[in-house]
């Protein structure tokens, strides 16, 4: 294993795609679902940088928004406009993480090639750069294994591999630790900032407080489907703008 | 009673030693089966897995029509492919019928709905759970069909074999376009059917004993994979 490790150098010079998709701007983006507004005419930029976290109550939109942001979603209306036409190029330097972890029936090492694979990466690059990032995960140990068989807090970690391995020039996560122990999130969280230290834009959603207030630069809180504020994290946790916020961080907010 | 247990030693016995012709008759059923589920194979999973994977007018029609033509009974399928073979009817020209290529055709028909049904099922099941995943990879429709068959191989593998399970144990079909030639296109199920009229009964036992068998076989790979499977794949 040295030797594969021996090589990481090299493989980094392919890896990132030099023309930047960000900043991501949308404009009074809202979905519809049943005749019901899930969301609501939201306007935001999101620019190449800080750590954004979406916070909100459940049933907020804070999933549907990052879907709709990733592409998985149309808006029902709205317009999601990337600094780049090139819709290729936008797709694969993006990635999302998901709340329950969607590994392939394959090994831990097969899952991150197969993403390789999917973004374009040669075949003679693809096993040193399974191998580096295996490593930074700690999951270096389980390549062979299957996937399906890891610890929750593996699986997750894995996915975040598999996402990391991609090197995105922007990373969505959707709750990525929910349902993770104590330990495994806070693996979880230290992989994300070395992510985020990669050069990656981190937009991701919490509802776990503590962890909002250890990794957000800046919080968007999203209430019923709308943008309530968008504020610098410590002025957010020490003082949020809209009333429904300040309730939401008291534990008092119903939906 | 007795003629019974005399039929069932002589069957035995044959069985032991390995009979020229029963030896025979096996192997051309295996050979008439295996390739049918082989061809119905390479039609059925594609087939399902297209159905499963694309949105199409029409496609919980097409869902209910698969389905349905798993229980397509096999002497009507003996005689729709018989209609076609017959030296009147479209493929007369091939001069297939009453030889094994017509069995492993009748066979395949009757095959390839059970595949592509069961294949459609699985694909679907595991397109739902990979959908989202493998959009925000950007993979393709094609190489989303390969990925979800390649995962889905293990639960495929069982589909195959409950179609290599009917091939093997249906008398319908076959008896119609081979013929039941002697040497020919004489297979296990036919053999059994025409010997037991005949009052033959040590044959018929025989190979009634080794199509038992098989299908204790084929039930019991289709268990070992799907246990293996989810030993290692979870």
């Amino acid at each position: 294993m040295n030797q594969v490790l021996s090589l990481t150098g090299e493989w980094r010079v392919l890896a990132p795609i030099p023309t930047p998709i960000l900043p991501l701007a949308l404009e009074a983006v809202s979905f519809e679902a049943r005749g019901e507004p899930l969301l609501n005419r939201i306007s935001l930029c999101l620019e190449a940088g800080p750590i954004t976290i979406v916070m909100g109550p459940n049933g907020a939109g804070k999933s549907l928004l990052l879907r709709v942001c990733h592409g998985l979603l149309q808006p029902t209306g709205g317009a999601v406009t990337w600094a780049n036409n090139d819709s290729k190029l936008v797709r694969q330097a993006q990635a999302m993480v998901f709340q329950r972890p969607v590994l392939l029936r394959r090994s831990v090492a097969a899952n991150v090639e197969y993403a390789l694979s999917a973004c374009g990466q040669p075949r003679r690059f693809r096993k040193v750069a399974v191998a580096e990032i295996l490593e930074q995960a700690g999951l270096l140990h389980l390549a062979k294994r299957s996937a399906r068989v890891l610890s929750g807090g593996e699986q997750q970690r894995l996915a975040l591999a598999r996402a990391w391995a991609m090197k995105p020039q922007l990373l969505f996560l959707d709750e990525p630790s929910s349902n993770l122990d104590p330990a495994a999130t806070r693996m979880v969280e230290d992989m994300i900032r070395r992510i985020h230290q990669d050069g990656t834009k981190i937009v991701m959603t919490t509802h776990d407080l503590g962890q909002a207030r250890r990794l957000a630069d800046e919080v968007i809180f999203l209430h019923g489907g709308h943008l309530l504020e968008r504020t610098a994290a410590q002025a957010f946790f020490a003082a949020p703008k809209s009333q429904a916020a300040a309730a939401f961080l008291d534990g008092q907010l119903c939906w | 009673m007795n003629e019974f247990n005399t039929a069932f030693v002589t069957a035995i016995h044959l069985i032991a030693n390995l009979d020229q012709e029963l030896l025979a008759i096996v192997v051309l059923s295996l050979q008439v089966s295996l390739s049918a589920v082989l061809l119905a194979a390479f039609i059925g999973l594609p087939l399902g897995a297209v159905v499963a994977v694309f949105r199409f007018p029409g496609k919980g029609l097409m869902i209910t029509c698969l389905n349905a033509l798993m229980g397509l009974p096999p002497v009507v399928v003996g005689l729709m492919v018989y209609l076609m073979l017959s030296r009147a009817g479209p493929l007369g020209e091939l001069g297939l019928l009453f030889t094994p290529s017509a069995m492993v055709i009748a066979q395949c028909v009757l095959v390839t709905p059970i595949i592509a049904a069961l294949t459609c099922q699985t694909v679907t099941d595991l397109h739902k759970e990979y959908d989202e995943q493998l959009r925000s990879l950007g993979v393709g429709p094609m190489r989303t069909i390969v990925t979800l068959l390649w995962d889905g191989r293990f639960s495929l593998l069982t589909g195959i074999l409950a179609g290599f399970g009917r091939a093997s144990a249906e008398v319908g079909a076959v008896i119609i376009v081979g013929g039941n030639i002697n040497h020919v296109t004489r297979v296990m199920t036919t053999t059994i059917a025409l010997e037991t009229s005949k009052g033959n009964l040590a044959l018929a036992l025989g190979l009634g004993l080794i199509l038992m068998l098989l299908a204790l076989l084929v039930n019991g790979a289709a268990m070992a994979v799907r246990d293996a499977a989810q030993r290692i794949y979870g």
